[in-house]
């Protein structure tokens, strides 16, 4: 306590070499109060000392901690003041008026609560007239403009020591009167001159002190701040973030922080998925019914074990983390319980640009029919029904004019009809939602042009459901439908299961079914052994797809598309039977159900398949991972007698040449040749005038005839 | 990310589906610490995972005072044993922008290339043929070359420039607040400034220099290139490029996390035009 601790304020103008002058530096001033507050001023504890002569380092100390107590810096007049009643021998302690607790101010205040009880000894010794003076101390203030917001007190700017000036306090005629008589002090009292070293610290700490128009933030506060702000957090080496130190103190003094009671409109968002997700891991239903639910719930349910699943695929390094699959466990209870679920998967997620999807695969119980599959059907046929209409009508109209304009020949390729649900592509129902606790929304079945069309394009996922997807060539829908075709040839590239887990349910139908199809269904097989995990990883054929293989028709089962045009052209009158009608339509054969991996076609020499031991260090606990080549993103694991699948990417299929949009149709030929109409090329101007001279010498030449022949007539006549 | 904070960023990064498994993160733990230890670095950043057909390379960084000096690149087949690789030249480069297809694994392995080389027999210059070896180390050097100068990203104002020139890590770096953080003119490349001095003197006239002396990802060619997201509610924002598809930048607005890690085949993505 002892050592004085170093100056806290820079202050270059300064003679910083005398001692007195920096306890007198040191010393905490404070006093004036803003005169409305000081009727309410209970005085605090904290007590600022003045220091007299140079003797008293042990206050300059603790002075000098309370720097930090509040208090408005002093005017000229008040330090004038101060300066009087120091000079005079008196030493008085002032108050610390108005101190509004600061944050700042905690260290000041202890120890200036220690100091107390040393200045009431003081006082108690002090002279009669002490507290007499500290009245008046009250009354001197000035008005302070800058109030309540000064976190730092003045400083004195006295010297104390060898001052020749006399008593000034005595000399002050406004000491001698009470409070009640005095009111106000006047600005103008008498005052004596003041040294000129001490007007040119006080002009300088005007200077610091003054604010501009734009701001209203003096350097001097803002000084204090920032040296507050260190002092309190003491980071390690300051001076190297002093820029940033400084930019922050200024920002937080303009940017202070909102009133609790205020929502801060940034975190709305966060509020209301945390809301949301809330609700997902309430219990719904009454306290009461509690214990009946526990025993259902303990029943099969159809909601997956997401959270062993996420374990076995964190083993690989694959997955969202722990607590998203939680979240993704508890909105998939949501859905089961919301709609008709007869088994549900987690699919898994697929990135997007604003926002991803996670897609869950479910199928409904039976005799759950999809309504609005229906739906759409009956605004398709409603809308074929118009547009044959239109057709005969406007072939009545042609048939009157006399000039028939020659019909096109190009007919739409037939649609090919989609797949029924629950079986092919439309195996499964899909649900995505872009995060957990957000409602799900079912997605439409495939149908097989879209398909076809998926396969020509490659677009990034916006996040948006209803976002129309604009490529060429243009795909039949929008994103849901598009995301729907992915997920459809995800699925059938990339389920696979071990060897044997799934096993053809025994039929009476042999293979030799229509066209070799093949069978379109699996089943469990009870009998399952499981296959060690070494020999999962080291051969590809102990692994089988079990989703069927997507036809390049975009089906899994072949349909014959002329059969259905055949039927669309007895309906149709003048339509050309040509030659298409009667195109021979290859039958599309797929790889059967249950193919095993190590079929699958290669990519550039490079196997279509990686497969690895989770964890090289402890093979016997290792799960195999199988991660797919041709689907980024695709990941399966299969230990013992348990196997998933999942997917989280873009979506898109890898492919090592460039993705090539195909080029537009060829221009299409206007009439065939035929006798009425042909084409000819335009003569050339050569020809033609080839032509012209030619005709003219004909020309020429039977007019020199004729003149013959009329001169021998002539001749004739003549003779 | 930083090797410090590896298993916190790990879970913030993990919205993207890729991360790694415990035994890797333990190893990782461990050895990054030795890699600090060794190599005398000032910072040690986990950069990624390329994944190979037989094996994945594990890719750390290690970084000294200067945060914008050139960084040493480590690789590791198991998180435990490191290699250093040598530094990028654009040689390098040029040589391997001719391999296509995804990495094999093997560092050792090498591609063939062949390509025309006019060879000169006394007077006679002709073509041949010629088959060039290139290796996968190389390749690996340029492929983590390009990905860090076209996608490595910081939040503004997490680095700062002292008047004598290094940049260093701002302490008081707060995070970004949620409004900033939606924008991508708050984030810049991680990278020697390419584009600052063609903008305009009124532009560089908003510039804060000792926060702005990067490029930052609002003028990204294509437009589009990046998608941000926030996930979680606003708790987490989410950077993923869609040119180097597996690159993915994390930050929790209001708080100092943040991290970039790269998980993928290490290829670009030349479709993008087409995909936007």
């Amino acid at each position: 306590m002892g050592d004085p601790p170093p100056d806290p304020e820079p202050r270059p103008q300064q003679p910083s070499s005398r001692r007195s002058s920096q306890v007198s530096q040191r010393r905490s001033r404070e006093l004036s109060q803003p005169p409305p507050t000081i009727s309410e001023e209970v005085p605090p504890i904290a007590f600022d000392g003045r220091v007299l002569q140079g003797g008293q380092g042990i206050l300059a100390s603790q002075t000098n901690l309370q720097d930090w107590s509040s208090g408005p810096p002093l005017t000229q007049q008040e330090m004038f003041q101060a300066e009087e009643a120091q000079l005079g021998g008196v030493e008085y302690p002032s108050l610390n008026m108005g101190f509004q607790p600061q944050p700042y101010l905690e260290e000041g205040g202890i120890q200036a609560a220690r100091n107390a009880s040393l200045m009431l000894q003081q006082l108690q010794q002090g002279q009669g007239s002490l507290f007499q003076q500290l009245d008046s101390a009250y009354l001197e203030t000035q008005p302070n403009f800058l109030g309540q917001f000064n976190m730092y007190q003045g400083e004195d700017l006295q010297f104390n020591q060898g001052a020749p000036h006399g008593p000034y306090m005595r000399d002050d005629p406004a000491l001698q009167y009470s409070p009640s008589e005095l009111g106000f002090m006047p600005f103008n009292m008498e005052v004596p001159e003041p040294e000129p070293r001490e007007l040119a610290v006080q002009n300088a700490k005007a200077y610091l002190l003054q604010t501009s128009v734009s701001c209203s933030l003096s350097l001097y506060e803002h000084l204090v701040n920032l040296l507050t702000k260190i002092l309190n957090q003491r980071p390690e080496d300051p001076l190297s973030i002093l820029e940033s130190l400084n930019r922050t103190t200024q920002w937080e003094w303009f940017h202070p922080r909102l009133d609790t009671m205020r929502d801060d409109p940034e975190m709305e968002p966060t509020y209301e998925t945390a809301d949301r997700q809330k609700a997902l891991f309430l219990r719904s239903g009454a306290a009461g019914e509690g214990e009946q639910e526990m025993e259902e719930e303990v029943a099969e349910t159809a909601v997956p074990n997401i959270m062993e699943s996420a374990f076995y695929f964190e083993q690989a390094g694959v997955g969202l983390s722990s607590d998203e699959s939680f979240r993704i466990f508890m909105a998939l209870k949501q859905l089961v319980e919301q709609q008709p679920i007869h088994t549900c998967r987690f699919w898994g997620k697929i990135l997007g640009l604003s926002r991803s999807y996670l897609v869950a695969e479910v199928e409904f119980r039976e005799g759950e029919e999809e309504g609005e599959e229906e739906e759409v059907e009956e605004m398709m046929e409603g809308g074929e029904g118009l547009d044959t209409h239109a057709e005969e009508e406007g072939e009545e109209d042609e048939e009157k004019v006399t000039d028939v304009i020659p019909k096109p020949t190009w007919k739409p390729p037939p649609v090919i009809p989609k797949e029924e649900s629950r079986s092919g592509t439309n195996k499964y129902l899909y649900f995505v939602c872009n995060e957990p606790g957000w409602p799900w929304t079912r997605l439409p079945h495939v149908t097989p042009i879209q398909i076809v069309q998926a396969r020509k394009i490659k677009k990034f996922f916006t996040g948006y459901l209803d976002a129309p997807v604009i490529s060429f060539p243009p795909f039949p829908g929008n994103e849901a439908n598009y995301l729907r075709a992915q997920i459809a040839r995800i699925s059938a590239a990339t389920h696979i299961s071990p060897l044997g887990f799934y096993q053809f349910g025994e039929e009476e139908g042999d293979e030799e079914e229509e066209g070799g199809a093949g069978r379109d269904s699996y089943e469990e097989n009870p009998d399952f052994e499981g296959i060690p995990v070494l020999e999962l990883v080291d051969s590809m054929a102990n692994w089988v797809h079990h989703t069927q293989h997507i036809l390049l028709q975009g089906r899994c089962t072949w349909v014959n598309p002329l059969q259905k045009m055949e039927e669309e052209e007895e309906l149709g009158e003048e339509e050309e039977k040509a030659d298409e009608g009667i195109e021979e339509v290859e039958q599309e054969v797929g790889p059967p159900l249950l193919t095993p991996l190590s079929e699958d076609a290669e990519i550039m020499h490079m196997s279509p398949w990686t497969a690895r031991l989770s964890c090289s260090l402890c093979p016997q606990y290792s799960v195999a991972v199988v991660r797919s080549n041709l689907w980024p993103g695709a990941y399966a694991y299969a230990s013992g007698k348990k196997f998933e699948n999942i997917y989280i990417g873009w979506g898109h299929k890898y492919s090592p040449e460039n993705f090539n949009p195909p080029l537009p149709a060829p221009i299409q030929h206007e009439y065939p040749s035929s006798p009425d109409v042909m084409e000819m090329t335009d003569p050339t101007v050569e020809e033609e005038q080839a032509l012209k001279a030619a005709q003219e010498q004909a020309l020429t030449a039977s007019e020199e005839e004729e003149e013959d022949e009329e001169e021998d007539e002539d001749e004739d006549l003549e003779d | 990310m930083d090797a410090e904070s590896l298993l916190l960023s790990l879970e913030l990064a993990s919205g993207s589906g890729q991360g790694l498994s415990p035994d890797r993160r333990a190893s990782l733990l461990t050895s990054l610490t030795l890699v600090k230890r060794d190599y005398r670095y000032d910072r040690v950043l986990f950069w990624g995972r390329i994944l190979g057909l037989v094996a994945d390379y594990y890719i750390a960084q290690g970084l000294s005072e200067d945060q914008l000096a050139p960084r040493k690149t480590l690789y590791s087949l198991n998180c435990m044993e490191w290699s250093l690789l040598p530094p990028a030249t654009e040689d390098m480069v040029l040589q391997t922008s001719v391999v296509k297809g995804r990495f094999m694994g093997d560092p050792s392995h090498e591609y063939e290339h062949t390509e025309l080389q006019k060879m000169s027999e006394g007077e006679k210059v002709f073509e041949e043929e010629v088959v060039v070896q290139i290796k996968e180390e190389t390749r690996l050097v340029s492929v983590i070359d390009q990905i860090d100068k076209a996608v490595a990203v910081i939040p503004r104002g997490a680095l700062f420039k002292t008047p004598f020139g290094p940049i260093h890590v701002n302490r008081t770096f707060e995070g970004l607040s949620l409004s900033e953080a939606k924008k991508l003119s708050s984030y810049f490349h991680f990278r020697e400034p390419v584009e600052l001095k063609n903008k305009t003197l009124l532009e560089k006239a908003d510039l804060d220099p000792s926060l702005d002396f990067m490029d930052s990802l609002e003028h990204d060619i294509p437009k589009g290139s990046w998608s941000i997201q926030m996930e979680r509610g606003n708790a987490l924002v989410v950077l993923r490029s869609l040119l180097w598809p597996g690159l993915t930048f994390f930050h929790a607005p209001r708080t100092k996390s943040c991290g970039s890690i790269y998980v993928g085949t290490g290829e670009k993505n030349i479709d993008l035009p087409f995909m936007l």
